[in-house]
């Protein structure tokens, strides 16, 4: 979109070409949409910082505007206009200065922020997967088109970890592995999906922003709690609609009538006997192997995790409610005169429970953090003394960011950093034949601290002399997912 | 080049829409498929939405003729038909039922898409509803937004005939002729209900008043479809009988439309005075003060 304005010749008013609606707008007035106005003559948003709050205090997420033309886009205005570095080109040899160091007056301080793209050989991604299902035993290999790729790291709560890419995969091994890490690491960081396969578990397509699909099968859900949680939450709800509710979970399985929940509200034993090891009353781990089944375990049939119940507290006619911790699986039984649990058609009121279960548990998404280090040669482009730009974004003095969007930089030496890639303006990521990957980077600094570590002052250029470049904010498209 | 319109997912699970000058907040409940596609469907008929209206934006800017129809596109016929039985007697354009004509197409793309219990399209403060069984609607009028005031709430049922809710006044986006601060009006559909509260919210007015300060529209917005008529910029301090001489106006001209059953019901306030016209509970929530909403 370009909004540059347009003077018509007739007085002072201008034409906004933002939308169709093509308002006159007056000095000093907004258009129709109260958003674009006419400050002495120059077409403004008057609203890009509490558009910003305001999106970001609702949890919504930015991304810079696309524009057309050769320059690709990449201006947000958040709140003074901000340039992108994504298609800036790079720096080679190191000291050149970086393609665009440009300056910006905000609060009438002089900003500048350099705009470059990194080479980045140091880099990778961290990989969140919503499922309880079995992926891999931690620290196994993790494989694209046969490559090790990476491999699997410590859990989250609800989540399975992987740790991809890297020095050692990119450069430290065959030709193909770091060409095929490389491939998959700009896939992943372009949001696309990657089958990766984990050595002794599952296969995985894993795509940024959407649900993860296990040896084929889309994950929906995450689990609401682990099963003794799941007993915690909803043991109300059971009570005086069935006898006895087992959550099958590969973590905690719970157990309605031992579980402290069930004690309060006075559910009485029903001799059931659990399989695996006893946590704590009504709390049992490894009842089963992790799978791909029921509640993260390897079970297909629940009652393959009980044992018989307890002739003497047990009696015929009571009623069994099984369920995994998302709800996916359940299974309603009565005991028959033997003490055997026997299926039945589940009561709908328990289907509501189970339903109720599911609600409860969010969509299941991939989310793929990008993470890089700044190696001395990028930061040369940005000043004749790098460690000095490493100082002034450890002391807040210069602020990192990707593609436009928020980075964490991690404590310690260096500028490393990570960033979600669905905040980043699709396709940020290429590659060159080393094999790394290059990202965006932009370092924001004001024009005094930019010449006092040592900035390329010569090729500081002010904004205004990029043409063609646009200036709008906005949200991220339809997410698709998570509804 | 292709404008694409803002789409965002809520975290409260509302839809939010924006083009241009037209922003949206859409809820919907249903099971969830019905969810998700009532909103690819919002999502879909928004897209190019502006556009099609901007294609006739000269021919809706002009007085609307009360038999003939010129323009072409659905929700510009829906804003003529909402605005023609008006114009008889007033200056009218199409365009004061804008925000009503677009809420209901938005909602009536969600509806032909899905099976919904409850839905609603707010396009500023102009609201399509659609109401199954045991659905309400509950509708919060504030007397003071900027400061510790009342809160009234009028809840509709889905055995009401009430789909459309609009409030017009003079701190609206749009320009008023009137003095009213709010007019809601309760209508049958959002384009109707916008439509009357523009005509209501005109009416309430004192002519020739000098606390009154008014402007040619063409002044503050040189393409306003109100041309050269002067539109409120500012109301002074104004007597008890200044008031009452307003909104008896105001509630003269809304009780004509609530006898000819083009509206069900309407709330005028002025400086913290407010008159309903039309039986309907109106309950008085609380004294508060608007916080913003959590996070």
């Amino acid at each position: 979109m370009v909004t540059e304005t347009a003077s018509d010749g007739a007085g002072d008013k201008i034409r906004c070409d933002a939308c169709p609606v093509m308002c006159y707008i007056k000095p000093g007035a907004a258009g129709a949409c109260d958003r674009y106005a006419n400050q002495d003559g120059v077409l403004v948003r008057v609203d890009p910082h509490i558009l910003l709050e305001r999106t970001v205090s609702h949890g919504g997420k930015l991304v810079p505007f696309q524009a057309s033309g050769d320059w690709d886009g990449k201006i947000v205005h958040q709140p003074e206009l901000f340039v992108t570095a994504i298609g800036a080109g790079t720096t080679y040899p190191d000291y050149k200065p970086a393609p665009f160091i440009v300056s910006s007056q905000v609060e009438g301080v002089d900003m500048v922020t350099v705009v470059t793209e990194g080479i980045f050989s140091y880099c990778g991604v961290k990989v969140k997967i919503d499922t309880d299902r079995y992926l891999g035993p931690e620290a196994a290999t993790v494989r694209v088109d046969g490559e090790a790729v990476g491999h699997v790291t410590t859990s989250e709560y609800g989540s399975q970890m992987l740790s991809l890419g890297g020095v050692h995969h990119l450069t430290g091994g065959s030709k193909k592995e770091g060409r095929v890490t490389c491939d998959a690491l700009m896939d992943l960081s372009n949001r696309k999906a990657v089958e990766l396969t984990i050595d002794g578990g599952a296969s995985v397509i894993v795509q940024a922003g959407q649900p993860p699909v296990v040896n084929g099968v889309k994950e929906e859900r995450m689990r609401v709690g682990c099963g003794s949680a799941t007993i915690g939450m909803f043991a109300k709800q059971w009570q005086g609609k069935v006898d006895e509710v087992v959550v099958v979970d590969d973590h905690i399985t719970g157990v309605l009538s031992e579980h402290q929940a069930g004690k309060l509200l006075d559910i009485p034993a029903t001799g059931i006997k659990m399989k695996g090891r006893r946590s704590t009353p009504g709390r049992y781990f490894q009842v089963a192997q992790p799978g791909t089944g029921w509640g993260g375990t390897d079970i297909s049939d629940p009652l393959s995790i009980l044992g018989p119940f307890d002739p003497k507290t047990a009696k015929p006619g009571t009623t069994l409610l099984m369920v995994s911790t998302t709800g996916e699986h359940a299974g309603y039984y009565v005991l028959d005169e033997a003490l055997k649990p026997v299926q039945r058609d589940m009561p709908p009121e328990l289907q509501f429970s189970v339903e109720r279960i599911q609600e409860n548990c969010e969509p299941a998404l991939c989310t793929v953090l990008f993470m890089a280090g700044a190696g001395g040669s990028l930061r040369a482009g940005v000043t004749d003394n790098p460690v000095r730009l490493t100082r002034s974004v450890k002391d807040a003095l210069t602020r990192v960011t990707s593609g436009g969007a928020p980075v964490y930089v991690w404590p310690g030496g260096g500028i490393t950093y990570m960033v979600d890639v669905t905040q980043m303006p699709a396709g940020a990521f290429g590659y060159v034949p080393t094999p790394a990957l290059v990202a965006p980077i932009e370092f924001t600094m004001t024009l005094s601290d930019y010449e006092a570590l040592g900035g390329h002052m010569d090729y500081v250029q002010p904004l205004a002399s990029l043409r063609d470049v646009s200036k709008d904010i906005r949200q991220l498209p339809w997410p698709g997912q998570g509804i | 080049m292709s404008r694409q319109p803002q789409i965002a997912l809520l975290p409260d699970r509302r839809l939010h829409l924006q083009d241009g000058p037209i922003d949206l907040i859409i809820g919907a409940e249903g099971a969830e498929a019905d969810i998700r596609a009532a909103y690819q469907a919002a999502a879909e008929r928004f897209t190019g939405l502006l556009d099609e209206l901007c294609s006739e934006l000269s021919e809706l800017r002009k007085a609307a003729d009360q038999d003939r129809c010129v323009v072409n596109g659905v929700v510009a016929r829906r804003m003529h038909a909402a605005v023609a039985p008006f114009a008889a007697e007033m200056f009218i354009t199409p365009m004061a039922a804008v925000a009503g004509a677009v809420a209901e197409e938005i909602l009536g793309a969600m509806r032909g898409a899905a099976t919904l219990a409850r839905a609603y399209v707010n396009n500023g403060g102009d609201i399509a509803l659609h109401l199954e069984d045991a659905a309400t609607f509950t509708v919060g009028l504030m007397d003071r937004p900027d400061a510790a005031g009342v809160m009234r709430r009028i809840t509709l049922h889905a055995a009401d005939a009430v789909r459309g809710v609009a409030t017009s006044g003079r701190h609206g986006r749009s320009f008023s002729l009137g003095i009213a601060d709010a007019v809601t009006v309760l209508a049958a559909s959002a384009a109707q209900a916008d439509a009357a509260a523009t005509v209501i919210a005109n009416a309430v007015d004192l002519p020739g008043h000098s606390a009154v300060v008014r402007r040619p529209a063409c002044e503050l917005q040189p393409d306003n479809d109100l041309g050269h008529r002067l539109v409120t910029c500012d109301v002074g301090a104004l007597s008890e009988t200044d008031m009452a001489t307003a909104l008896a106006a105001g509630e003269h001209c809304a009780q004509a439309l609530l006898s000819d059953g083009r509206i069900e019901g309407a709330v005028l306030q002025l400086h913290g005075a407010i008159r309903a016209v039309g039986a309907r509970l109106i309950e008085i929530v609380r004294p508060s003060r608007l916080r913003p909403a959590a996070a």
